[in-house]
């Protein structure tokens, strides 16, 4: 038993269409608890009003933007080292809703901005860092649209994304340079002095969980989709061959 | 490679189109920008750095498509991928030339459009160096976008989405190092991690490319 064999497509379909249920489940129990209890139940910031509530979205999104990045990047290394279909699959199928987090984070931060930067959008380092990762998640899936082969296509994008990679820390790095932040730091990390205060800590800890899932649950999907549209091609194939 | 690289720079300068195209190019935005921006010296010489330096990147992107089509087409790279060269010496040597034929002459011309954009006198030196350490770098990087894209009909357009945003860290050092240049600021700091992109993407990149170039002549 290694964990290779899920590497099988077979296998993998088992698997996931086992998983699939109690992802989406849970996905909706964890979303509907911390969403619920974070908009409703509650107090208001004594600075930021109702506002500081787009953090149960906004934080959320953020991490997995990147988190789905990292995934990507794994799961191409795999690909390009082992040659494991369904990696290649899971890269390719993860790079829109890594692409529609991003999209989210962006657009929630420019909602919460509005009122408390008084601008929609400032060249801050992380906005403007997210702005760039917003890009290179085009470019891999534009790549992967244009090429027809897919094998080609899966050897290309995933060359891309490690190269992106770098290039994506690079900027970064580059943009922390370039300019000041206004965004506050990181207010969740387990050995900060200052925290996000214990009555939002727990629905967003809940509502992170919930996202977690929530992409856990979507790319299984996606990734079946692309396994049975697979399976389909080749069996066109052989219908045309015969 | 020294044959290629020949090779290469004569089917460059007599082929034309390529060699002078992104020169004109870099010129026309240095003459568009004041027309768009309106004709006032402070504010013309504020934002010549950041100009110049994106001038430079999309002129150097618009022939990032000429290094490996030609020869994909008419077969030559089937050729080179069975010579005994590798092909990331084969890959190098391409980059090599295309900065040769546009990163070079634009490095050189800078100082002109940086007149026409009123860039404060201090800046010209600063301009010279940070393209001449950085617009290798924009070659290398532009090459892996070639080396992507080499098989595809439609290239082009995909080929500015994947790398304009690698393009991202070189053109803010780059920019930086004239800016403060300009301003009489210390530049240390980031010519020197300018000159850091410029030495591992050049180092690192062209195993990349070839890798994507293989992948693509499969």
């Amino acid at each position: 038993m290694s964990i290779w064999e899920y590497a099988n497509p077979k296998k993998f379909m088992q698997t996931s269409a086992w998983l699939l249920p109690w992802a989406v489940g849970l996905t909706v129990l964890c979303l509907g608890i911390g969403l619920i209890w974070g908009f409703f139940f509650t107090p208001d910031d004594y600075k930021q009003g109702a506002t500081v509530k787009i953090i149960y979205i906004h934080v959320p999104a953020a991490m997995m933007a990147i988190n789905v990045w990292v995934m990507m990047l794994v799961t191409s290394l795999i690909w390009i080292v082992r040659r494991h279909h369904v990696s290649a699959l899971a890269a390719k199928a993860a790079a829109p809703i890594g692409l529609t987090f991003t999209l989210i984070a962006l657009v929630t931060g420019a909602f919460w901005g509005q009122p408390m930067w008084g601008t929609w959008w400032a060249w801050d380092p992380r906005l403007t860092s997210f702005l760039v990762l917003c890009l290179f998640y085009l470019g891999y899936i534009a790549l992967w649209q244009a090429v027809e082969n897919p094998d080609t296509a899966a050897d290309l994008t995933g060359v891309l994304c490690v190269v992106g990679s770098v290039f994506a820390m690079l900027s970064r790095y580059a943009v922390n340079f370039w300019n000041q932040g206004l965004h506050q730091g990181a207010s969740l990390s387990m050995d900060a002095k200052e925290n996000v205060s214990d009555v939002f800590w727990l629905p967003l800890l809940i509502c992170i969980a919930g996202f977690v899932l929530l992409f856990i649950a979507l790319v299984l999907m996606r990734t079946r989709t692309e396994i049975r549209t697979r399976r389909a091609q080749a069996l066109m194939a052989r219908e045309r061959l015969a | 490679m020294i044959a290629l690289l020949i090779r290469d720079l004569r089917l460059a300068f007599r082929t034309g189109g390529g060699f002078g195209l992104g020169l004109a190019f870099f010129l026309l935005v240095a003459v568009l920008v004041p027309l768009g921006v309106g004709p006032e010296g402070g504010t013309l010489g504020k934002i010549a750095p950041g100009i110049l330096w994106v001038g430079a990147l999309l002129a150097c992107l618009l022939s990032l498509d000429r290094i490996f089509a030609l020869d994909f087409e008419d077969g030559s790279l089937d050729l080179l991928a069975t010579s005994p060269l590798p092909m990331e010496g084969a890959v190098a040597v391409k980059s090599l030339a295309h900065w040769l034929v546009t990163g070079l002459p634009l490095t050189l011309a800078a100082p002109a459009l940086g007149i026409l954009l009123n860039l404060p006198p201090a800046g010209y030196g600063w301009l010279v160096l940070s393209l001449a350490l950085g617009t290798p770098a924009l070659s290398v990087i532009g090459t892996f976008g070639a080396a992507l894209t080499v098989g595809l009909k439609r290239g082009g357009l995909l080929l500015s989405l994947l790398v304009l945003p690698l393009y991202v860290p070189t053109l803010i050092f780059g920019a930086e190092v004239v800016k403060r240049g300009a301003a009489g600021m210390e530049v240390a700091t980031p010519l020197a991690l300018l000159a850091a992109i410029t030495a591992g993407a050049a180092g690192l990149l062209p195993f990349a490319s070839a890798a994507a170039i293989r992948v693509n002549l499969r």
